[in-house]
């Protein structure tokens, strides 16, 4: 198997995850307690990835990655080196795309705190962010955790997305699933099987996983 | 001077609102009663700061919780509120629900205070109902609240459980030297905690003061069928004579006393509780409110018995089962009923 590829898709996916978990969290919170006007657009710019083509998502980022866009520009300006074929635009490519996928179970895990126990929260004198922390975070963790571990296999195994905007560069944006085709084209069928045989493996413990948390939660 | 203040409107996104206005000594139980979907949780939930008014007014002592611009939100008023399935946190320790909002010092007497101390090690799911609602009177205790608000303390308890706190609840209540505001739709609990009685009906606070005025005293009509007044009979004033007036009820007349200000046509309230029963009369006329009728249906109530005789109209007598005995009562007996002229409350029609 190609291990620079695992080694890269593994440190992928977990960056991704727990980025998930640090920027999805507020907005699961917010979304799942907020009512304001726009909140149907919100929710529907959170989940558009689950729909879009993964070429027009990675297309798209690719282009405000470049370095003819603002944020292009403003990488190269802090780090002097291109955001897109990168590891670093990788890695926002890869949030962006997880967003609804970590976003949706968390949504679900934190609208499930009964709302009686936040009100008894404030009432004996703790603000809402205190509140997330000893109530609603322990109460949804099972589920929270279930959206966490579903993001990190969702971009262990991520193609469309990652080949637009990471390219296929060994030890730098070649993951898994695009050393998988790199085999096929090759016409390296074993290679091929064995990585393939390998992500099947962990997509199944992942889903075991997940339905313990979920009959837990 | 009073404790609290409070004269809001509550609006409900589909019309309906509610006009809460009341004050609260600042020591005491005081009972806000009404009829299920009243809006009494509404009311409690605006002092507690969980729900906004749209308008008015809330004051607690010097302080503002809510005017056109101010809104103190729920951690800054410094209350306790002991909700109606209790609201305990599932993944904490009874002891650790209790300390949440307490520093250690002021759990440990609240938890002797409710005698929880045994089940401080124990998770929400391993108390029976009565004990969650120890633990959670503990815990609105605990924080040393200024005021004191009980969403249907009782209700969520089964009757034995039920009969045991409400004794002891009131004790705990006024141990706490602070005001303290329970919301039922129980007479009994009513009757049995509260000093003041505060009726929530048809959108509003209809009548308040001693819960034993409230309830043998209806102001209207609304309160008096809220409060339980079983013989509410559509009357007329035929005599008025120095503070009595004679009404017509049915073919019957009664003598009431004339609270004045009535036109002719007035409702006959009269507490079940207040009719009297003996035998056969042995003459017809009386003017002292005998009232010659037959036993429709007994059913029993606790200790007492539920009456529903037939005088010419329906009037309801709640007796003791001795009585009920004693006068050899079955449905078809011949009985007589006695009202005191100042038992039977005229309210405008």
């Amino acid at each position: 198997m190609d291990l620079p590829a695992l080694r890269l898709s593994l440190l992928l996916a977990t960056l991704t995850s727990l980025s998930l978990l640090v920027l999805g969290l507020p907005l699961a919170q917010w979304l799942a307690g907020a009512r304001f006007k726009g909140k149907p657009v919100v929710e529907a710019l959170v989940s558009l990835p689950l729909v879009l083509p993964p070429t027009v998502l990675g297309f798209y980022l690719l282009v405000a990655m470049g370095a003819r866009s603002p944020i292009g520009r403003a990488w190269i300006w802090l780090t002097g080196k291109p955001l897109a074929f990168s590891f670093e635009g990788l890695l926002i490519a890869s949030i962006v795309y997880g967003l609804p996928f970590a976003v949706q179970p968390f949504i679900a895990a934190l609208s499930q705190v009964d709302r009686r126990l936040v009100e008894a929260s404030y009432t004996l004198g703790a603000s809402p962010l205190e509140t997330f922390f000893r109530i609603g975070l322990p109460l949804a963790a099972p589920g929270i955790i279930a959206g966490a571990v579903l993001t990190f296999a969702h971009a262990l195994g991520e193609f469309g997305v990652v080949l637009m905007v990471g390219g296929n560069i060994a030890g730098e944006t070649r993951t898994l699933s695009i050393s998988i085709f790199d085999s096929v084209e090759q016409l390296d069928y074993a290679a091929a099987n064995a990585t393939s045989l390998f992500l099947l493996a962990v997509s199944f413990a992942v889903l075991l996983l997940v339905s313990s948390l979920r009959r837990k939660a | 001077m009073n404790a609290l203040e409070l004269d809001f409107v509550r609006r409900y996104p589909k019309g309906a609102q509610i006009r809460a206005a009341l004050s609260l000594p600042d020591e005491g139980v005081t009972v806000l009663f009404g009829p299920s979907g009243a809006g009494k949780s509404t009311v409690l939930r605006c002092l507690a700061g969980l729900d906004r008014p749209q308008e008015g007014f809330i004051r607690f002592g010097r302080e503002t919780w809510f005017d056109e611009s101010t809104f103190v939100p729920a951690q800054r008023r410094r209350i306790g509120m002991l909700f109606q399935d209790y609201a305990l946190f599932p993944h904490l320790t009874a002891q650790q629900n209790i300390e949440y909002g307490a520093n250690p010092q002021a759990a440990k007497e609240a938890a002797r205070l409710l005698r929880v101390e045994a089940l401080l090690p124990r998770k929400p799911a391993q108390l029976s109902g009565g004990e969650r609602q120890r633990v959670a009177l503990a815990r609105a205790l605990a924080t040393r609240p200024r005021l004191l608000l009980l969403d249907e303390p009782l209700s969520a308890l089964d009757a034995p459980a039920r009969d045991e706190l409400r004794l002891e609840l009131r004790g705990v209540l006024l141990a706490a030297k602070v005001p303290a505001l329970v919301v039922t739709h129980d007479r009994a609990e009513a009757m049995a905690l509260g000093d003041r009685l505060a009726v929530l009906a048809e959108g509003s606070i209809r009548q308040a003061g001693p819960v034993h005025e409230v309830f043998s005293s209806p102001n209207d009509l609304i309160v008096a069928r809220v409060v339980g007044t079983e013989n509410v009979a559509p009357a007329r004033i035929v005599v008025r004579d120095a503070g009595l007036a004679q009404v017509l009820v049915g073919e019957t007349r009664l003598s009431a006393l004339d609270p004045g200000g009535l036109s002719e046509n007035v409702y006959a309230c009269i507490r079940a509780e207040e009719v009297i029963l003996e035998g056969a009369p042995h003459s017809q006329t009386s003017a002292r409110n005998e009232l010659p009728g037959t036993v429709v249906s007994l059913a029993p109530e606790g200790p007492l018995v539920r009456v529903v005789l037939d005088c010419g109209f329906r009037l309801v007598a709640l007796i003791t089962k001795n009585s009920t005995q004693d006068l050899r009562l079955v449905p078809g007996a011949r009985v007589a009923a006695l009202i005191k002229a100042p038992a039977i409350r005229l309210v405008p029609r």
